[in-house]
């Protein structure tokens, strides 16, 4: 069995157990306020049928089925009128309507993972099952009034449904690829500040909302969001456009007869598994990939080319002016100043140079070094251990070691295929 | 619009303007007047607070990000005091906000005078046909629930009134500050401001309700939420445009460490094969991307080995071979980049001939794609008229008959005639020459082109 398998079984099975028990108490005892019930479906299901068009790997692809999903679990009154239903029936109302919305995605072949939906369902039901309880036995209300406190008591409840997603979400990543656990949960965090504040956000309002305005509230919110996702969905395009010409960028050089095909490549996924390793995160890794798929292109520079690329074994002076020169161009192509400063830096001793360029370096010297066969490789990492007095961080090369002997680089990275 | 000393219609118009916005406020400010001040003053602060992490950087970065936001972002604030407030008294809580705004450009001092006249009389205008429609009454109070869907046509109207009264007040300022004339200085404005503004209004009137609801001003702040992050992913999402224009500089500057020839004259391609596609009647969005095809087209360059692209005197047959490459090497780097979409053809067919003489596949006539056939004239075009290591610049004229005599069997007849025709009516004024040592590339916005406005670009554009 897979390492984590137990994992992801785990959290799916819940999920399973939550959505039929949900289900079953909602056929046996019946529906509570059916209106409310239709309204909030409908909604999630259109949040998810809204799904058309989102990339692959997409944070939050349905951000107003999330947003209607947790204004149910928190809603208290309607226009004013008590309402009586409890966490089992929420779960239910959100399983089904997510499933509505979902079946014309998978029709088409292009269904959510298993793992989100198994996540939307966890955290739902944690949400309502901090809430509802409470309010149908009329201590919310009794202590908390239908004010300032009762919104800010709601903030309160989304901030810790979010803590508790991002945790299961780390840990479902952490269950596939192996990374450590602390950064993961670290990337959640921070990516929540994006759509995922919005989403609670637009939770809260919603169920203050309802509880203010009546149903009416619904259709009135759904667009200010939906106009969120809009956004989001052509910021992403524009960061894959960006992507896309680092990767052409990468691929300079080997068209140039530069590096060996490949090359940047593969130095990028390497770089990036020895940082996670080394415990970067989220911005950090993003640049020292980049970094690492750019780090040649000063080598056009080059009256005639090295032979096979493999800067490594030029003089320390040479392999500093590539780098300078190669920072000269990235410094163009618009990414973060960070990743030029790590092209540029990438040739220095290591004790000059920021923890990025420390990994690029390494990890360059080492493919340019091992070549083919176990015994390139076992040889280029000894070489590195000898420089590791100037030239190679010692910790970056024993990383680097640990991340080989584990069989490279494992699992997903962002590197964008060829 | 860049305007550094503002000329005198504009003064005027800016002087009328305010004059309208005192008139506007001034009911509020007079004696025995029933203005809600508390909520005037709660108002007026939100909307301060909410321009102000745009305008002080420190504050900006410290909530997250450094990118400014365009003005507009928080107008849900102001629409919710259109509600909330009598026409006066809502104008006035728009004030403060608006001259603490960042200003993109000097001279500071008159802009915030400007838009802090117009936008008090924008909101004054909306709050005015609110009331006119019964909103204040219609958003309930308390725990008495509002009228819903009949709060939803003041709510509406004050936005379309909001919206109109900026645009025509907007379209103004640019006819007379930035000299345009009138009908391009209305064109496409209100077209764009429509839909933002409806769902600003939408929210506003979200806003209105929760703070008239027993939940009070602390439920209305959430509204603000989504809307902040939406306007700061497209604040990110035009930053991030301008690095498209950005990659392609580097793109250039990754072919100009090799060959320092091609410095300028990529840019002039791009500018000529833009003037030729215009002259066609091309629609805007080709027209960049016919720009990336002139300013991308030697890029395969970067293949070619760096002795034989920079050799002085006659190339050997073997070289010729290993140049004539380039296309190929150019499409193999520039086929992932979505955005690109027909640039990539043109850039792997510019040496093609109408005869099919052409490389790298021989394709003749209409089988070449259009874009290629632009480029290519554009390419011979400039190559002519400027001065290389082994050849003079030649005149424009000159340029010009020579090309008409290749009409036919190198080039397209209907692009020469474009070009002919375009640089008859815009000249040309190559901007960068080869021979210029060193010249800085950095601060020439005007070689790639710049963001376009506004909205969002066609959906077309959109990498698959």
């Amino acid at each position: 069995m897979r390492p984590g398998a137990s994992t992801v079984g785990a959290v799916r099975g819940a999920a399973l157990l939550l959505g039929l028990t949900g289900f079953g108490a909602t056929l046996w005892y019946g529906l509570d306020e059916p209106g409310n019930a239709l309204a909030f479906g409908t909604l999630i299901a259109l949040g998810e049928l809204a799904r058309w068009g989102a990339a692959p790997g997409e944070r939050e692809p349905a951000p107003l089925g999330a947003a209607g999903a947790l204004a149910y679990a928190l809603l208290g009154t309607s226009a004013g009128h008590a309402t009586t239903h409890g966490v089992l029936q929420t779960v239910a109302v959100v399983v089904a309507a997510g499933l509505a919305g979902i079946v014309p995605h998978i029709a088409r072949g292009r269904g959510p993972g298993l793992d989100h939906f198994a996540r939307r369902v966890l955290t739902v039901g944690f949400a309502a099952l901090c809430f509802q309880p409470l309010y149908n036995a009329g201590a919310v209300t009794r202590y908390l009034g239908q004010g300032p406190a009762y919104a800010l008591f709601l903030v309160l409840l989304l901030v810790l449904t979010a803590l508790c997603d991002a945790v299961l979400a780390a840990l479902l990543l952490r269950a596939r690829t192996g990374f450590p656990y602390g950064p993961l949960l670290r990337d959640e965090l921070r990516a929540f500040l994006g759509i995922g504040s919005a989403v609670c956000a637009t939770g809260t309002v919603m169920a203050l909302g309802v509880a203010a305005a009546g149903l009416w509230a619904l259709p009135v919110l759904a667009v200010p969001l939906l106009l969120t996702q809009l956004s989001f969905r052509r910021y992403a395009a524009v960061r894959t456009v960006n992507r896309q010409t680092i990767a052409s960028l990468a691929r300079a050089t080997e068209i140039a007869g530069c590096t060996p095909p490949g090359h940047a490549h593969r130095v990028a996924a390497l770089s990036a598994a020895v940082g996670r390793e080394l415990g970067l995160s989220g911005t950090e890794l993003t640049v020292l990939e980049h970094a690492a798929l750019m780090h040649d292109i000063g080598q056009l520079s080059l009256v005639d080319p090295v032979e096979g690329g493999a800067t490594a074994l030029l003089p320390a002076e040479d392999q500093r002016r590539i780098a300078l020169l190669g920072g000269e161009v990235v410094r163009r192509t618009g990414v973060p100043e960070a990743v030029a400063v790590v092209v540029e830096r990438q040739a220095d001793p290591y004790r000059e140079q920021p923890p990025a360029a420390r990994i690029v370096r390494a990890v360059n010297a080492y493919d340019d070094l091992a070549g083919d066969g176990a015994g390139a490789a076992l040889g280029a990492l000894e070489r590195l251990r000898l420089g590791t007095a100037r030239d190679y961080h010692p910790d970056v090369v024993e990383c680097l070691a640990r991340v080989l002997a584990r069989g490279g680089a494992p699992g997903v990275t962002s590197a964008v295929p060829g | 619009m860049g305007v550094k000393v503002i000329p005198r219609a504009a003064r005027v118009y800016i002087g009328c303007a305010l004059l309208g916005a005192g008139t506007c406020v001034l009911p509020a400010l007079r004696p025995g007047a029933a203005v809600p001040w508390g909520t005037v003053a709660l108002l007026a602060a939100l909307y301060a607070l909410c321009e102000l992490p745009a305008r002080c950087r420190l504050i900006g970065r410290a909530l997250g990000g450094s990118v400014p936001m365009g003005t507009g972002s928080f107008f849900p604030v102001l629409l919710a005091s259109a509600l909330l407030l009598p026409p006066a008294a809502a104008a006035l809580a728009a004030i403060p906000g608006s001259l603490l705004a960042r200003v993109e450009e000097p001279p500071a001092a008159p802009r915030r005078a400007w838009r802090a006249a117009a936008t008090a009389l924008a909101v004054w205008a909306a709050a005015l046909t609110a009331e006119a429609l019964g909103g204040p009454t219609a958003l309930g109070r308390g725990p008495d629930a509002p009228d819903l869907p009949y709060a939803l046509l003041p709510a509406g109207a004050a936005a379309l009134a909001f919206c109109l009264v900026l645009t025509a007040l907007d379209g103004g300022i640019r006819a007379t500050a930035g000299g345009l004339p009138p009908r391009a200085a209305w064109r496409g404005l209100l077209g764009r401001s429509l839909a933002p503004h409806t769902v600003h209004g939408l929210a506003g009137l979200m806003m209105a309700v929760l703070w008239r609801s027993t939940y009070g001003p602390v439920a209305a702040l959430f509204v603000l939420l989504p809307m902040y992050i939406s306007c700061w992913v497209f604040a990110q999402y035009h930053r991030e445009r301008a690095a498209h224009q950005a990659t392609i500089r580097a793109l250039v500057q990754a072919v100009d460490i090799k060959d320092t020839y091609t410095r300028g004259h990529s840019e002039r391609v791009g500018h000529a094969s833009v003037l030729i596609a215009r002259e066609l009647g091309m629609a805007d969005d080709r027209l960049d991307v016919v720009r990336f095809a002139g300013i991308l087209h030697d890029v395969g360059k970067l293949g070619v080995p760096t002795r034989v692209l920079t050799k002085d005197g006659p190339l050997t047959p073997e070289e010729r071979r290993v140049i004539e490459l380039h296309p190929e090497y150019g499409h193999e780097m520039v086929r992932g980049i979505g955005f690109l979409g027909e640039a990539r053809a043109a850039i792997l067919h510019h040496h093609e001939r109408m005869d099919g003489s052409g490389y790298p596949y021989g394709l003749h006539g209409e089988q070449i794609p259009e874009f290629a056939r632009v480029v290519a004239v554009a390419d011979a075009f400039d190559a002519m008229t400027s001065t290389r290591s082994y050849s003079r610049a030649r005149p424009v004229p000159t340029a010009l008959a020579e090309l008409e005599r290749c009409a036919g069997t190198q080039f397209d007849p209907r692009m020469v005639t474009a070009l002919v025709q375009a640089l008859d009516r815009h000249g040309w004024q190559p901007a960068v020459t080869a021979d210029e040592t060193a010249p800085q590339p950095e601060p020439q916005p005007e070689q790639v082109p710049p963001p376009r406005e506004p909205l969002p670009a066609p959906a077309a554009k959109e990498p698959a």
